[in-house]
């Protein structure tokens, strides 16, 4: 009895001195540990998916990677933290993750009431609907009475909720947790359409033995800016964060590649290469890093067009076109601010 | 007395050290309690029920009471804390009988069929219940599409989006039949209690099972054909995507149900057995020298005995099973868990969510135990 009563004790001083430290800063954090905690998706093709050596790739991946060679100067020093959509916000309050980079839409009580903060907007999807072609329907907005399959723990549920209502129209929800059954059930007509954003659409229906009997209807119902996010409060390193993705923006619309980003940090006639890449000004100073920190970024992994075309490209197997997510200037929304 | 033979006093050491551990715990926890909520408060994590107030803007398809997606989140869990229920209820039921057959089935003198139970329950037992659940429910998908439904009469459909009934609408004259129905039970009630009487005294075996049946479907009927029939069905009638009209059960709550009851039936069904083994051959015996039916022997003198040892691990049969449920999320069955999941996602606030779900399943689960002490207390062997 006098052992437990020590035991206790201990264990209480043991668990009084492991809570409760406040980060003062989450760059000498990262930097202290050597490595980037980042938050990623548990696996969804093209966003956060594991190679043939079990490396974690992927445009998700890739951001974390950018981040980490401009903060510790080596892309390959990140902790991948593998989030479901219920155990992502809960990480990043705490501070098991550093950031977070998991397809995750930028929204009003996001931002505001949990607390965060987005970095910008890496991905602008919107939630769709597939259906076979069989039904004879061109839009969806003649879904009155349908059964629909819903992957859950997305704002999917709701857009849905809202789309219906709006439109006066009546449906079955079928909301399932995992993307496996949930197409599972779509094949088997257990549901009549399929929902979920956009990119997951092209993904799932690459899948399907009869791709070319489905069809994915006009209707994107809602705006679903996916980016990375940061806790609120420690502003230096949100900021780090937010140029970084903004240089990889910017980097595509100065032509800087992978290929070539060494050679142009040498110096350029473009002064915005040069300040971006650290040879005019004092970027790298202003943010707490050292002068070249966009240039190890974009050596990572290229840039954003780069990535994009690598990971969700017309080439790969969810062959998506950029769309909105094209430059300004051609024809998208993707406008990064500028780096001076 | 002194302080030292304070100490050597064997009673007043020990209870000394009782306290001493009993404060430190209370302490221990005390401080872990206290520490959590600042810290979740530093962290921005908890910020209390409030939420539940709020409007959930997304869908159900199973509701027992009213709900749409103006409705509130608290509103939301309750709606999945009653399907959580209603699918424990039907499983507990549906586990009980399949579990009592196949336990007696398996002592059959009968090779063939006690075999045959055993193969059921060893295979049952030993696959993951999830994996059961969506074997069951992708046996479901497999039924008829739905613009091939399988159908009785034009009003009862089947298909793989469930099986759709005509429901009943009740106008005002329909409560007539509702008294009739509760009188018939009322009735019903003293009949029991005469035809006991009267079999002590006599020895003569009232039908009552029949009459009952007859009764309780025969004078409400009457009562509806004589009211010019109050209730309407809503028959369904095929629409452009789903039948539209009466009432859908869908292949998620069968699924889960079939799933749920075979599997814990198997576990039941040897609870069963150990509970009519541990009954002294002698009563099986006593029994039948007295020239009563071997059904009637299982039934009045063997399964009484029994109940006593069966009705404890019974009970964690059933709590297993209310909380198995929760696998629902898998395929779609609106449980609570896969409602507090949705509200979880939209509000961010999990730990509130998370803990919501404990109370819930803790304080159904003490439910259930609280009803089945009482019901070991009434059948408990009397000691004097």
């Amino acid at each position: 009895m006098k052992l437990n009563l020590i035991r206790f004790a201990a264990m209480a001083i043991i668990t009084l001195l492991s809570f409760g430290t406040a980060h003062a800063s989450t760059l000498n954090d990262v930097k202290a540990a050597g490595h980037l905690k980042c938050g990623i998706n548990t696996g969804l093709p093209g966003f956060a998916f594991t190679d043939d050596k079990g490396n974690w790739n992927g445009f998700d991946v890739a951001f974390c990677r950018a981040l980490a060679a401009a903060v510790l100067g080596n892309p390959d020093k990140v902790k991948y933290v593998n989030l479901t959509g219920k155990t992502r916000f809960p990480a990043l309050a705490s501070g098991e993750i550093d950031v977070l980079s998991r397809n995750t839409t930028w929204t009003f009580s996001r931002d505001v009431d949990l607390g965060f903060t987005f970095l910008g907007v890496s991905y602008y999807d919107g939630q769709g609907f597939i259906g076979r072609k069989s039904l004879g329907i061109k839009s969806a907005k003649e879904l009155d009475g349908a059964s629909v399959c819903i992957q859950t723990g997305t704002t999917t549920e709701l857009n849905l909720a809202d789309f219906f209502r709006s439109n006066n129209m009546k449906y079955e929800p079928v909301p399932i947790e995992t993307n496996a059954e949930a197409r599972a059930g779509y094949l088997a007509e257990r549901c009549d359409v399929y929902t979920t954003d956009a990119s997951g659409l092209a993904a799932t229906k690459s899948t399907f033995k009869d791709a070319e009997n489905h069809m994915v209807f006009p209707e994107i119902i809602s705006k679903e800016p996916l980016g990375p996010l940061v806790r609120q409060g420690d502003d230096q390193w949100a900021d780090i964060a937010r140029w970084t993705l903004n240089a990889l923006i910017v980097a595509e619309e100065l032509g800087v590649t992978k290929a070539n980003v060494n050679e142009k940090a040498k110096g350029t006639k473009n002064p915005e290469i040069n300040r971006m890449l650290g040879k005019e000004g004092s970027m790298g100073k202003m943010l707490g890093l050292d002068a070249t920190w966009a240039v190890r970024a974009i050596a990572a992994g290229g840039n954003y067009a780069e990535i994009f075309d690598k990971y969700l490209g017309t080439k790969t197997p969810l062959g998506l076109s950029r769309g909105l997510n094209a430059l300004y200037k051609d024809g998208g929304i993707l406008y990064a601010p500028p780096i001076r | 007395m002194n302080t030292k033979s304070l100490w050597t006093n064997e009673r007043t050491r020990g209870l000394i050290f009782q306290v001493l551990l009993v404060v430190g715990i209370a302490v221990f926890i005390a401080f872990i309690i206290s520490n959590t909520i600042t810290n979740l408060e530093k962290a921005g994590l908890a910020s209390g029920y409030s939420f539940l107030g709020d409007t959930a803007s997304f869908d159900i398809n199973q509701r027992l009471i009213e709900y749409s997606s103006t409705s509130t989140y608290g509103r939301a869990i309750i709606v999945g804390g009653l399907n959580t229920i209603v699918i424990a209820i039907l499983g507990i039921l549906a586990a009980t009988v399949i579990g009592f057959i196949a336990g007696i089935l398996r002592l059959s003198k009968n090779y063939l069929i006690s075999r045959l139970v055993t193969i059921y329950v060893e295979f049952v037992r030993n696959v993951p219940v999830l994996l059961q659940i969506i074997f069951w429910w992708v046996i479901l998908l497999s039924l008829p599409k739905v613009r091939n439904s399988l159908s009785i009469g034009d009003s009862i459909f089947l298909n793989n989006r469930g099986i759709r009934l005509p429901s009943a609408n009740f106008s005002e004259g329909s409560v007539l039949v509702f008294l009739v129905f509760f009188g018939v039970l009322i009735t019903l009630y003293f009949i029991k209690r005469w035809s006991h009487k009267r079999q002590e005294k006599t020895g003569k075996i009232f039908p009552f099972g029949f009459t009952a049946l007859g009764l309780i479907i025969f004078l409400p009927a009457l009562t509806f054909l004589l009211t010019d029939q109050p209730i309407d069905f809503n028959v369904p009638t095929r629409g452009r995507f789903n039948l539209k009209g009466g009432f859908n059960v869908t292949p998620e709550l069968v699924a889960l149900w079939l799933a749920l009851s075979t599997y814990t039936a198997a576990f039941i069904s040897e609870i069963v057995r150990s509970g009519i083994l541990s009954v002294s051959s002698g009563q099986r015996e006593a029994a039948s020298a007295l020239g009563l039916k071997p059904s009637l022997t299982m039934r009045k003198i063997i399964l009484p005995q029994a109940l006593r040892v069966i009705i404890p691990p019974l009970t964690s049969q059933y709590l297993n099973l209310t909380k198995n449920s929760s696998l629902a999320v898998a395929i779609g069955y609106q449980d609570i868990v896969s409602i507090g999941d949705t509200v979880l996602n939209q509000s961010g606030q999990a730990l509130e969510v998370i803990s919501i779900f404990m109370i819930f399943y803790l304080t159904l689960s003490l439910i259930t135990s609280a009803f089945m002490n009482w019901y070991n207390k009434r059948i408990e062997l009397v000691e004097r």
